[in-house]
């Protein structure tokens, strides 16, 4: 195993690589008898976006930064919904249309948990994680996606991050 | 020389540069001499200078975690400049 270590027992898993995204790796690594849901979560390489015809994506990383980042993210999520097991994973590299990105596997006792553990890992995977996107098109151009300004930009911290002490998972959604 | 810094001595700190900020940096990362004191703030100001079109939405994280611009700098820190993100 390549991953730090896990910051809480819910993160059974949260890395940023190179490799391909297994879903049913994922799905193995949360379930359990004693939960009655799983939900996974697969964001994949659309083939057009802003109505140009994308042939492939590049993910570039703040790879130390990033995995930590993801584990807070799983961390916070899962205590804030009562999810009992996340496994994060989300990819760098160079990604083809339909080609996962990012897969999230959460087990919780029920449906509801999970789903919305699985919603708020997204969305602030989105806001916060150190990732950028490079889509290349078809005429044989490429551009950096505009992204979103991490909140507080250089202001505050977004969160707590691993090895900051204090209270997780505060703010509602 | 009579360079009225609060303190004395100097301070090493790394500086990553991701993405578009790479590009424009033309590399990934550089090693920057700061006066004893300086701040986060103080080092965008610096690198604003010298990276055209230093984004506005830039972040600043210090040994990977968000720090806000008055955060002040110790020798050896790890500072990376985040621009807006697109993971996901």
């Amino acid at each position: 195993m390549t991953s730090p270590p896990a910051p809480s027992p819910r993160v059974v898993e949260a890395d940023v690589s190179p490799d391909p995204i297994d879903p049913s790796r994922l799905v193995e690594r949360v379930g359990h008898p004693d939960e009655g849901a799983v939900v996974l979560f697969l964001g994949t390489v659309r083939t057009r976006n802003r109505e140009r015809e994308v042939t492939s994506l590049e993910y570039e990383a703040y790879g130390a930064m990033a995995r930590e980042e993801l584990a807070a993210i799983a961390r916070e999520a899962a205590e804030r919904h009562g999810a009992s097991r996340i496994a994060a994973v989300h990819r760098t590299g160079t990604l083809r249309p339909g080609q996962a990105s990012v897969g999230i596997a959460v087990a919780a006792a029920h449906r509801d948990a999970a789903y919305r553990t699985s919603r708020d890992v997204i969305e602030e995977v989105k806001r916060r994680l150190p990732v950028w996107k490079k889509e290349s098109y078809a005429d044989g151009s490429s551009a950096w996606l505009d992204g979103h300004p991490v909140a507080g930009r250089a202001g505050e911290p977004t969160g707590p991050t691993a090895g900051a002490a204090g209270p997780s998972g505060e703010d509602q959604p | 020389m009579s360079s009225a810094a609060p303190r004395t001595g100097t301070i090493g700190v790394r500086v990553r540069f991701f993405a578009v900020l790479r590009e424009r940096a033309g590399c990934g990362e550089r090693s920057f001499e700061l006066p004893a004191g300086s701040t986060v703030g103080d080092l965008l100001e610096l690198l604003g200078r010298e990276i055209p079109e230093l984004p506005s939405g830039v972040a600043a994280a210090v040994d990977r975690t968000y720090a806000p611009r008055d955060r002040e700098l110790r020798d050896g820190q790890e500072l990376a400049l985040i621009p807006p993100v697109s993971g996901g």
